[in-house]
C-alpha cells in the first residue's frame, strides 16, 4: 500500500500549529466566552442540516441523542447489532466530577489540576479546564436520566477515590458504571430514533471519509449484513469511534474496536495527535495461553482496598498464603508512601513490570503480581468487600478458576486506552473542516496519561455538552457550502471497493488474525510499556516487511457479499499496520519520557519518567503524506499549572 | 481435551440450515468458549472452508453481543454466565457439544449463529427512557433516592439485552427484558412521570414484535447472565394494568 515510508522511521517537520481556537482571557471564562460567541442555528434551519455521527459509545451516543434533541437531522452508525453494545459499556470503575459533595476540598480547579498533572503536562489547559467545569453537569444529566449510581443511606450519591487523586470524586454504579452511563445515552438516543430526528444504522462499518470542497461531507460504509457499499452525505461528520488499543492485538478493548474510521480520516487530511501515547492499565488478568483473544481488566477501584505485592525474594514460588508478611514486598506502598496503591496507572504499570523483570513476578511465566484483599476482608468483613467488588471478584473467578476471597488475585498490566487520536482544536474540530472528533477517538484532554474515571467524563462532556455547541457554530455557515462533488464520492467508493477486492484476491496461507497477533506482539515488545530507540527502530524495520507479507499472503475466505466477519477483520488489520508505523515514528521522535510513554533513555535516578520540557512540551500532530509523515507541533503553554516533575511519593 | 462440536450452519435468512459436525483437538481448560471457536475458525479458514459466523464483542460479559444455545441451554449450563465468559474447564475430554443460535420468530437468523435482535431496540424506542434533554437536568442532589430503591433499580438495570431470556422461553417471550427496563426506571423518582405510559407502550411494542406471552415458567431468569429476577415481570404487569384503563 502507499504510505510505506521511503526509509523506516523517517519524518519531516512542517509548520507549527498556530491557533487552537481557544478564546483568550481568564481560563474560567473561556468556555462561557466560546459558548456566547458561537453562532446559533435557528430551529427551523436545524431540521435542514444533516449530521453523521459514527460510533455509539458514550461520546457518539450522547452526541447523536443531543444533536437530535436540538433538532438536527442525524444519522448514527455502529458496527455492532445495537448502539448499546459500544465498548464504553465495559468501563467498570466510575466517572469523575468536581461536585465536592464530600466537602473534602475538591473543586473545578482541583480536578483540572489533577488532570493536567496526571497527564504529565502534555495536555491543553483550556480543554482540561472546560472538561472539569462540565463534569458537574454530566452527573446531573445522568441522574435525571435514571442512571442508578450508588447511594448512601440518606439517599445522596456515594463517591469513591481513584488513582491520581486525594479527594473522593468518583461517582459509580457498582462495578458497571460504564454500562449504566451508556444505557442512559443509548436510551436518550433511542428516544430520538422514535422521535424521527435520528436515523440509526446498526451493523454498518465506516470505511472511508468523503471530503469535498475541502470539507468533510460524508462517509462510505459497508452494510455488514448484505455487504453493500453505501454512501451517506451530510453537512458535518462526527467521529466517535473510540481508541486503537487493538493495534496490540491483546488489549482490554472489545474485539471489534479498530482504527479504520480515524485512520481513513487521517489519510484524507486529519492530523493524528500523539499516536504513541498508550495507556497500559496496571490491573488486568494475566495472559493464560497462545489462544488468548483479549485481556480483561479488573477495575482500578480495587486498588482502594487491595494491596499490591510480590515476594521479597527472587524465585520464591511458595503459595502466597505461605509467604510471611516480612517476606513480602508491598512495593507501591514502599516506593510511593503518600499515594501507595493509588498511584496513577502509568506508574503502577511500570512498577509491576520492574518487579517482574527482577524475577519476582508470580504465576505462569512470572508475569503477574498479587492484588491481595486479605487485609480488607479482615478489616471490613467479607460481606462489605463483596458488596463493593462482588461482580469483579466473580468475573475473576470465572476467568481464572481461582477464588479471590481466599487466594490473592494475580494481575498484570495490559493495553487499555489510547490518549492519542485525531488532533482537534478547542471546538473538537479536526484539521478537515466539518470533521469533528470526540471521545477516545480524539487526542483530547488526557495528555500523556489518563487518570482513572476520566474517560467516561470526557466522552460524555464531548457528546452532551461541548460538541453540540461548537458544531452549531460550524453549521451556521452551511448554507454557503458547495454541492458535494460527485467525483469525490466516486473516488471514495472506489477506494473502498478496491481494498476489499484486493484483500479477497490474495488468497494466501495465513489468516488476518495470525498477522494481527504477530503485529500486536511486535508492538508490545518494541513500542509497549518501555520503548528505546533501538526497539523502535527494530519495529520500524519489521512492520513494513510484515505488512508486505500480509498483502501477499493473507487468506480471506468468502466474498464481499453478505456477512463476512473475516473480511471485516482483514480490513481493520490492514489499517492497524499503517497506524503501527506512525505510532513507532512518534515514539521514536519523542525521545523524552512522559506519562504512559516511557523511553528508557530518559529516566531519573529512581527510574521515574523524565520529561524534557525544553524540547517536547508540545502536541505532536502528524500529517499523512505519500512521502511519509510530517510533524506539526502545537506548543503547550502552562499559565495556570506550574510544570513540575510529577511526584506521588 | 478433544471435543466433538455439532454446530448450526445457515448461509442466510432464506437457507434452511443444518447441523454440521466438527472435531476440535487440544482444547485448553483455560480457554473461553469463544476462543475455542476462534481456534476452529482459524482451522476452517486455512482449510478453505467458511468459518462459523457468531456475534461477540467485549468478551467480558457486559456488551450482550454474544449468545448461543449450548447443549440446549442459552449461554450454556453454567449459571449467570454469558457465552464469552463460559470457560472450557466446565467441559471434559470426549464431550459432544451442540451449538445453536437463539431461536425465536422475532430474532431471525442472519447467518449461522448470528441473529437479528433489533426488536429489542424498538421496545426501548417505545418508551424505555426518561425524557430529559441534555442540559435540562437539576442538580443531582436535588432529589434524594432511598438506597434500597437505587440498589433495586440497579439490579434491574444490569440487563445486557443479550436475548437469552427469549431464547430460553418456551413462548419466545421478551417479558424479562422489557420488565427489567420498566422496573429499573419505575423504581426511581425520576421515572415516575412517564411510568404508566412507558409500561403500556413497551408492552404493546413487545407484542407487536411477535414475542409470546409470559406464563411464569421462569426459564428466562434461570439463563439470565445477570440474574434479573422474575419479580420484574410482576412489576411490569402491575404497571401495565395500572396504565391500561386510563388510556
Amino acid at each position: 500500500m502507499s504510505g510505506i515510508l521511503r526509509r523506516a522511521g523517517e519524518w519531516r517537520v512542517g509548520a507549527p500549529i498556530a491557533d487552537t481556537k481557544a478564546p483568550a482571557g481568564p481560563i474560567e471564562e473561556r468556555w462561557d466566552t466560546r459558548r456566547f460567541e458561537a453562532k446559533l442555528v435557528n430551529p427551523a434551519n436545524k431540521r435542514k442540516l444533516n449530521v453523521i455521527v459514527v460510533g455509539t459509545g458514550l461520546a457518539g451516543g450522547s452526541a447523536a441523542a443531543t444533536l437530535g434533541e436540538l433538532g438536527y437531522n442525524v444519522k448514527s452508525f455502529c458496527y455492532q447489532d445495537s448502539p448499546r453494545r459500544a465498548h464504553s459499556i465495559a468501563a467498570q470503575g466510575g466517572i469523575n466530577a468536581a461536585k465536592n459533595y464530600r466537602g473534602d476540598g475538591d473543586s473545578v480547579f482541583r480536578l483540572f489540576y489533577d488532570t493536567v498533572k496526571g497527564g504529565d503536562f502534555r495536555s491543553r489547559e483550556s480543554n482540561v479546564y472546560r472538561l472539569a467545569q462540565v463534569s458537574v453537569n454530566i452527573i446531573d444529566q445522568a441522574v435525571a436520566q435514571g442512571v442508578p449510581f450508588a447511594r448512601e443511606y440518606g439517599g445522596l450519591l456515594d463517591t469513591r477515590s481513584f488513582g491520581g487523586a486525594q479527594v473522593s470524586r468518583t461517582f459509580y454504579a457498582r462495578g458497571q458504571t460504564g454500562q449504566q452511563l451508556l444505557l442512559g445515552a443509548y436510551q436518550a438516543l433511542e428516544r430520538q430514533v422514535a422521535a424521527g430526528t435520528v436515523e440509526m444504522h446498526t451493523r454498518h462499518e465506516m470505511l472511508e471519509l468523503i471530503v469535498s470542497g475541502g470539507r468533510a461531507r460524508g462517509v462510505v460504509v459497508r452494510d455488514m449484513v448484505t455487504g453493500e457499499i453505501e454512501t451517506h452525505l451530510a453537512d458535518a461528520v462526527v467521529l466517535a469511534t473510540g481508541g486503537y488499543g487493538n493495534v496490540f492485538y491483546l488489549s482490554t478493548n472489545a474485539k471489534g474496536c479498530n482504527t479504520t474510521a480515524i485512520w481513513r480520516a487521517h489519510r484524507r487530511g486529519a492530523y493524528f495527535g500523539n499516536p504513541c501515547y498508550t495507556q497500559i492499565h496496571p490491573t488486568c488478568i494475566p495472559v493464560s495461553g497462545d489462544y488468548q483473544s483479549k485481556l480483561t481488566l479488573m477495575s482500578e477501584s480495587l486498588r482502594n482496598d487491595g494491596r499490591v505485592w510480590v515476594p521479597l525474594r527472587k524465585g520464591d514460588d511458595r503459595p502466597p498464603a505461605q509467604i510471611p508478611e516480612d517476606e513480602r514486598d508491598y512495593y507501591l506502598e514502599r516506593i510511593y508512601p503518600s499515594f501507595g496503591n493509588l498511584v496513577p496507572r502509568d506508574i503502577a504499570s511500570r512498577a509491576a513490570k520492574n518487579v517482574c523483570d527482577e524475577g519476582r513476578g508470580v504465576g505462569p511465566g512470572g508475569l503477574g503480581v498479587y492484588l491481595d484483599f486479605a487485609d480488607a476482608i479482615a478489616r471490613l468483613g467479607r460481606e462489605a468487600v463483596e458488596k463493593k467488588y462482588g461482580n469483579l471478584f466473580e468475573m475473576y473467578e470465572r476467568i481464572t478458576g481461582e477464588n479471590p476471597y481466599e487466594v490473592p488475585m494475580r494481575i498484570y498490566p495490559a493495553v487499555h486506552y489510547t490518549m492519542g487520536g485525531l488532533w482537534v482544536d478547542y471546538d473538537l474540530q479536526s484539521t478537515i473542516p466539518g470533521l469533528f472528533v470526540i471521545g477516545e477517538a480524539n487526542f483530547s484532554d488526557h495528555g500523556a496519561n489518563r487518570l482513572g474515571a476520566s474517560a467516561l467524563m470526557q466522552g460524555l462532556a464531548d457528546g452532551y455538552f461541548v460538541l453540540p455547541t461548537t458544531i452549531g457554530d460550524y453549521l451556521a455557515g452551511a448554507t454557503a457550502f458547495d454541492q458535494v462533488d460527485q467525483d469525490a464520492v466516486d473516488e471514495a467508493v472506489d477506494r473502498v471497493k478496491e481494498k476489499i477486492s484486493r484483500l479477497l484476491a490474495v488468497n494466501g496461507t495465513r489468516t488476518a488474525d495470525s498477522f494481527h497477533r504477530e503485529l500486536g506482539r511486535l508492538m508490545w515488545d518494541h513500542c509497549g510499556m518501555e520503548r528505546t530507540e533501538e526497539s523502535l527502530r527494530k519495529a520500524l524495520e519489521r512492520i513494513p516487511e510484515l505488512r508486505e507479507e500480509f498483502w501477499n499472503n493473507v487468506k480471506v475466505p468468502g466474498d464481499s457479499e453478505g456477512l463476512n466477519q473475516a473480511l471485516e477483520r482483514a480490513g481493520r488489520v490492514a489499517d492497524f499496520f499503517e497506524l503501527a508505523e506512525l505510532m513507532c515514528v512518534d515514539a521514536l521522535h519523542r525521545s523524552e519520557s512522559c506519562g504512559g510513554h516511557f523511553r528508557a533513555e530518559s529516566q531519573d535516578a529512581d527510574g521515574e519518567a523524565l520529561r524534557d520540557d525544553d524540547n517536547f512540551a508540545y502536541v505532536a500532530a502528524w500529517e499523512w503524506t505519500p512521502d511519509g509523515p510530517v510533524l506539526h507541533k502545537e506548543e503547550l503553554d502552562y499559565e495556570y499549572v506550574k510544570m513540575t516533575q510529577r511526584s506521588y511519593k | 481435551m478433544n471435543l466433538t462440536l455439532k454446530i448450526w450452519r445457515q448461509d442466510g435468512p432464506e437457507d434452511r440450515g443444518r447441523m454440521v459436525t466438527y472435531q476440535v483437538e487440544d482444547v485448553s481448560p483455560d480457554m473461553s468458549f469463544l476462543e475455542m471457536l476462534d481456534v476452529l475458525n482459524e482451522r476452517l479458514t486455512l482449510a478453505g472452508e467458511e468459518p462459523v459466523a457468531f456475534d461477540h464483542d467485549c468478551r467480558e460479559g457486559i456488551c450482550g453481543m454474544c449468545g448461543m444455545v449450548i447443549n440446549g441451554v442459552a449461554h450454556g449450563e453454567q449459571r449467570a454466565t454469558t457465552t464469552c465468559q463460559l470457560h472450557m474447564r466446565h467441559f471434559k475430554d470426549g464431550d459432544t457439544v451442540t451449538i445453536e443460535p437463539w431461536r425465536a420468530a422475532p430474532f431471525p437468523v442472519i447467518k449461522d449463529l448470528v441473529v437479528d435482535r433489533s426488536a429489542f431496540d424498538r421496545i426501548i424506542q417505545a418508551g424505555g427512557f426518561i425524557s430529559v434533554p441534555a442540559g435540562s437536568a437539576p442538580d443531582a442532589h436535588s432529589i434524594p433516592v432511598p438506597k434500597n430503591a437505587a440498589d433495586a433499580a440497579f439490579d434491574a438495570a444490569t440487563c445486557i439485552g443479550c436475548g437469552a431470556c427469549v431464547a430460553a422461553c418456551p413462548n419466545g417471550s421478551a417479558s424479562l427484558f422489557t420488565a427489567a427496563k420498566i422496573t429499573h426506571l419505575g423504581l426511581l423518582p425520576q421515572g415516575q412521570p412517564e411510568r404508566a405510559s412507558r409500561a403500556k407502550a413497551m408492552v404493546e411494542q413487545m407484542d407487536a414484535e411477535g414475542f409470546g406471552g409470559c406464563t411464569n415458567t421462569g426459564e428466562c431468569t434461570a439463563v439470565c447472565p445477570k440474574g434479573i429476577p422474575l419479580d420484574a415481570i410482576a412489576q411490569m404487569n402491575a404497571d401495565y394494568l395500572k396504565a391500561s384503563p386510563t388510556s
